[in-house]
């Protein structure tokens, strides 16, 4: 039944997309323009070599804005769905006693989080920028919670704690923006100057828009994890006591 | 022969809506969804590349250097990003229909509602 339903669908798509790819350009010959424009005033312009971020935290901040809402509502969404669902929040005794694991929990993390800080810092210099340094540091986060254990982590883990956190990433982005509305100039106006090219500071308040996104993916994807951890992990630990 | 990451995508996209229609399961549905918007990734990224192209990145690379098309790369990663929060959404959706319903299978969740 839902076969048959189905196939028609995709005939009708697939000539749909056959039409569309027709008219495209052969697979490596780009036409641009906006790609090239870019990759030419990028640099001279803005005084940032990496490009890519250039046109998510520059060109297309505004976009990247919404994006960055996008992030904010789905977790708050998650946040109402799950937090409080799973009973009382004991603190479960889940204590790692393995030295191994120990060890390569007081290493990793700060490690993983190093590279994650130094991938937003060098955004706009070297590959990397905000949501991807951002990622890093979360997934170092949640090293920490697999070499501590559940009810270390929820001390450290606390709503109380990330969530501001997360807020603050999402709100300092708008900030940034609003503070060039407030002197005068259009919405995310660069307030600083462009900054010297190769440097942490150059793409001026962009390059605050980049440690904005920064600390908006990972306090975002640290919260998702530990409301995750708590449906599943918690109860089962609860069990075992 | 130049056509061939398109079709990847249009494949990937097939498959992706192949999974949604046939799932029986939120959370197998929810993967499938992922790999359907994966497929953008792919075409986004085959329009934007240049024969011979590096990186749009000039770190150490002289300007005006031939290079890929920054701008889908750009859209491509920042909604990795949100894809995985979106995704953490519908999982968190998916959970709230078990603890509801006792069932993810939406053909028995749409039974019980008759």
């Amino acid at each position: 039944m839902r076969i048959a339903a189905f196939v028609p669908a995709l005939v009708v798509l697939f000539a749909l997309l056959l039409w569309g790819f027709a008219g495209m350009p052969d697979f490596g010959h780009y036409r641009g323009p906006y790609g090239f424009v870019l990759e030419r005033i990028a640099t001279p312009e803005r005084h940032v070599t990496n490009v890519v971020n250039a046109t998510t935290y520059d060109y297309r901040g505004f976009d990247t804005m919404g994006e960055e809402f996008i992030l904010f509502a789905a977790v708050t969404g998650v946040v109402l769905l799950l937090r409080g669902s799973s009973g009382s929040r004991r603190r479960a005794d889940d204590d790692v006693r393995s030295d191994s694991i120990r060890l390569a929990g007081a290493v990793a993390p700060a490690l993983v989080i190093l590279v994650g800080l130094w991938l937003v810092a060098f955004g706009f210099v070297t590959p990397g920028g905000g949501f991807q340094g951002g990622i890093a540091v979360a997934a170092g986060a949640l090293m920490l919670f697999v070499a501590v254990g559940y009810r270390a982590w929820s001390t450290l883990g606390d709503e109380r704690l990330l969530d501001p956190i997360e807020g603050l990433g999402a709100g300092g982005y708008a900030v940034v923006g609003l503070a060039a509305l407030v002197s005068g100039l259009p919405f995310l106006t660069n307030l600083f100057g462009p900054g010297v090219v190769g440097t942490v500071r150059s793409g001026g308040s962009a390059a605050l828009l980049n440690w904005a996104a920064a600390i908006e993916v990972a306090a975002a994807n640290v919260i998702l994890t530990t409301e995750f951890v708590e449906q599943y992990i918690a109860p089962i630990v609860r069990r075992r006591r | 022969m130049t056509y061939v990451p398109y079709a990847i995508s249009a494949w990937v996209c097939a498959v992706g809506l192949y999974g949604i229609v046939m799932s029986r399961n939120l959370i197998h549905l929810a993967v499938c969804l992922t790999v359907t918007q994966s497929s953008t990734y792919v075409l986004l990224l085959s329009v934007g590349y240049v024969q011979g192209g590096g990186p749009p990145i000039f770190k150490g690379v002289k300007l005006g250097t031939t290079s890929v098309d920054p701008v889908v790369q750009a859209l491509s990663l920042t909604d990795i990003v949100v894809s995985v929060t979106v995704l953490a959404l519908v999982l968190a959706l998916a959970l709230d229909v078990h603890r509801q319903a006792g069932t993810v299978d939406p053909d028995e969740i749409a039974a019980m509602h008759g």
